[in-house]
């Protein structure tokens, strides 16, 4: 089996907790569901926003020099950085030379993908998330295991326990209000003392130079607006052409993400603020590589308003974690094989091809085609296990020869037929494991056909 | 005129009856598609015919799926429509095609004819509403693929005015009481390889489907894909759940009276 597969066997056998959380996840699904219908133009809205990103994937070196340009009239400082490795040794260039020790940084999956934070920890710099469900899972010493809902994983009495360790609140506390003032307390020490700020980026906009960072919990302004030094760390994805596209993306992806019809802080960003730094961080790490594939270009459409993961019957169930990545579910299915097919190349067979992915998603990415297409990538680079090939191969052989189909078929029925229960439901036959098989008819269709139909 | 029973190779080996009932209805409703009185409408069930290749493209073994593509297309080369009571394997033939079939416009031909059986009712032939009596409260499973890939009806997901093929079919019966249910149109969880790969989901998936049609009062679960109906229908026989599971062929032979004599 797959290492989504066990790992997903793993969630579901704690039957309460998966039915939970995909109870969780349902229920953010359907808020979507009820601000999309609230915007007649929401599918024209889709599309537009789609077009957008089509023009600018066809134009992205054009508009990031276009950005990088308007940026540093801004008086900001542009970086780039080639993959992870260059990323993180900006940022900790940027934070020793100024004698940086305690940093706050708001939520960014990017330097979750990058590995910041263990990067600059292990460089005696303390960074601490500031975005509620991350500062969770960083106390967990875990990884985010969505990109909207980093802890939705997790049960309040967890949240309530592990406060209680951390943070001293009272025993069995579980009120979300009390732990998040709680929490609310501890970080607001963190961004007094902070020396610099990092955030990630939800859009650039090439014409201006400036960018726009949206949270719910304001944490991205909190966490600029003390210290004299901001790091905004971007995919080079995240460009679009002009201000004037932005309403189209905001409006989209409050509701994709939480059902919301705006997310509460749209945070703009144009040069730093008066005695301030403000340095932007470009990263690729495999990003152009997608741009140049022709089958998998459009998942750099990609918003990361994470309505894909919601909707997916096999993300909810499986929980983030399954997937051992840090963009989960069906956009990270795509994405993630594109960096090392070899290690995550399983992730596309853990789907069931419904295409729910596809038609919730904001910026009308094909997810689902694009998980098939990987499926023959796979096979074509001699990745697929043995066995399923093996399979394949036989299956094949019976299927293009009519009589062999049918004698291996009339022959598959009679053994179902006559065998004992204890070897049909052995512990090879995963089917049977929690289903029956199909009861097996005396004759075929083509049988049965034969013998009425004719002459009829 | 020729129709061309499309049979999917796993509903031939172990759903005679869905065969059965969609010759029944095809033979009661094709001849409509006569537009002249000595126009005949012929029903063939070529033999050659084996299975669409599904299984073998959604792994992704394209080289295993082109040899299966490819006898499909000369099953039905001499066929004007190709009509299945299966969504997926309809979808299969119609969107997924491309790069299996080395002759393109064949490749082309075959799409444009090949219909899903509700669809091919409804779109081709033209029935509206169908005579018959069915006293049951009906819970109709949406496979995805038909849903999604074919638009037998309107995704929850998409906010364009509402139809549903499957549906109108059945809902002029008399007697039948249809359903609905907390989560319209999510997946079953049968997906193929899918089914047995990730077995442990795939199965939580179908529990959770039944569980949403009985809190809802449904004594049969219909679908036109009998896909679907084999991994529901497997959970429901083991766990011993009080659903009967038809195929919604079968389902309109029985109200319609249309015998299938298929032991
Ligand atoms: S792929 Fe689409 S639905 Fe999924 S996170 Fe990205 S924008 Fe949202």
């Amino acid at each position: 089996m797959s290492a989504h597969a066990v790992a997903a066997a793993e969630f579901v056998a704690n039957g309460s907790r998966a039915a939970w959380h995909d109870q969780a996840l349902w229920f953010i699904r359907a808020k979507r569901d009820n601000q999309a219908r609230s915007l007649p133009e929401w599918e024209h809205l889709r599309e537009l926003a789609s077009q957008v990103k089509l023009h600018t994937m066809s134009n992205l070196a054009g508009l990031l020099e276009q950005f990088d340009e308007n940026a540093r009239r801004l008086g900001a400082r542009v970086h780039w950085a080639r993959d992870a490795a260059e990323h993180n040794a900006i940022i900790h260039g940027l934070l020793a030379e100024r004698s940086v020790r305690r940093v706050v940084k708001s939520k960014s999956m990017l330097t979750e993908e990058c590995g910041l934070n263990p990067y600059l920890e292990r460089h005696g710099i303390e960074v601490t998330d500031t975005d509620l469900g991350e500062w969770i899972v960083q106390l967990r010493d875990e990884a985010p295991s969505h990109i909207v809902l980093p802890a939705i994983h997790i049960k309040k009495e967890e949240v309530g326990a592990l406060f209680h360790d951390r943070l001293g609140t009272a025993a069995g506390a579980t009120d979300p209000k009390y732990l998040a003032e709680a929490a609310r307390q501890r970080l607001r020490q963190k961004f007094l003392a902070a020396e610099a700020g990092i955030t990630g980026v939800n859009f650039a906009i090439a014409e201006t130079g400036g960018f726009v960072v949206c949270t719910n919990e304001g944490n991205a302004d909190l966490g600029t607006s003390l210290p004299p030094l901001h790091i905004a760390a971007m995919g080079i994805e995240k460009i679009i052409p002009r201000a004037a596209d932005l309403g189209v993306f905001l409006r989209l992806l409050g509701r994709s993400a939480t059902g919301q019809p705006i997310t509460a802080y749209s945070s703009h960003f144009h040069g730093p603020r008066p005695g301030g730094e403000l340095h932007i961080v470009l990263v690729d790490n495999g990003r152009s590589s997608l741009l140049g594939s022709e089958d998998f270009r459009r998942s750099l459409n990609c918003i990361r308003c994470g309505a894909c993961l919601n909707t997916c019957p096999v993300f909810r169930r499986s929980g983030g974690h399954s997937y051992g990545v840090t963009v989960a579910g069906p956009i990270g299915s795509i994405i993630n094989p594109a960096r090392d097919a070899a290690e995550h190349g399983s992730l596309p067979y853990a789907c069931s091809l419904c295409g729910s992915c596809s038609d919730v998603c904001p910026v009308k990415i094909d997810l689902h085609n694009q998980l098939l297409t990987w499926r023959r990538e796979i096979v074509a680079r001699g990745l697929l296990a043995p066995a399923k090939r093996t399979m394949m191969r036989a299956a094949s052989f019976v299927l293009r020869r009519s009589w062999l189909y049918r004698a291996a078929g009339a022959a598959a029925r009679t053994a179902l037929r006559i065998s004992p229960r204890w070897l049909v439901y052995s512990r090879l036959n995963l089917w049977g494991r929690q289903r029956e098989l199909p009861e097996p008819p005396a004759k075929s269709f083509r049988a049965w056909y034969d013998e009425h139909q004719e002459g009829r | 005129m020729r129709i061309g029973l499309f049979i999917p190779c796993y509903v031939d080996q172990f759903y005679p009856r869905v065969g059965a009932a969609t010759l029944r209805l095809l033979e009661r409703f094709a001849p409509r598609l006569a537009t002249q009185p000595w126009q005949s409408v012929e029903i063939v069930y070529p033999r050659e015919q084996t299975c669409c290749g599904q299984p073998m493209a959604n792994a992704g073994c394209v080289e295993e799926a082109k040899p299966v593509a490819e006898r499909f297309l000369a099953a039905f080369r001499a066929c004007d429509y190709v009509v299945g009571p299966s969504g997926s394997c309809v979808a299969m033939v119609r969107k997924h095609y491309h790069g299996l079939i080395a002759d393109e416009a064949a490749r082309a031909q075959l799409e444009a004819k090949t219909f899903e059986l509700c669809e091919f009712l409804v779109d081709v032939a033209q029935v509206d509403e169908i005579a018959g009596n069915f006293a049951h409260r009906v819970g109709l499973h949406q496979s995805c693929h038909g849903l999604r890939e074919l638009d037998l009806g309107r995704g929850s997901e998409r906010m364009l005015p509402a139809f549903n093929k499957v549906r109108q079919l059945v809902a002029g019966l008399d007697g039948i009481e249809l359903t609905d249910l907390d989560r319209p149109d999510e997946c079953c969880g049968f997906g193929g390889t899918f089914a047995v790969f990730e077995e442990a989901v795939s199965c939580m998936m179908g529990r959770d489907r039944v569980a949403d049609h009985r809190r809802h009062g449904a004594e049969v679960l219909a679908s036109a894909d009998m896909s679907c109906l084999m991994h529901l229908g497997g959970l429901i026989r083991r766990d011993g759940e009080p659903l009967r599971v038809m195929h919604v062929a079968e389902l309109l032979c029985e109200a319609m009276g249309l015998r299938i004599d298929v032991d």
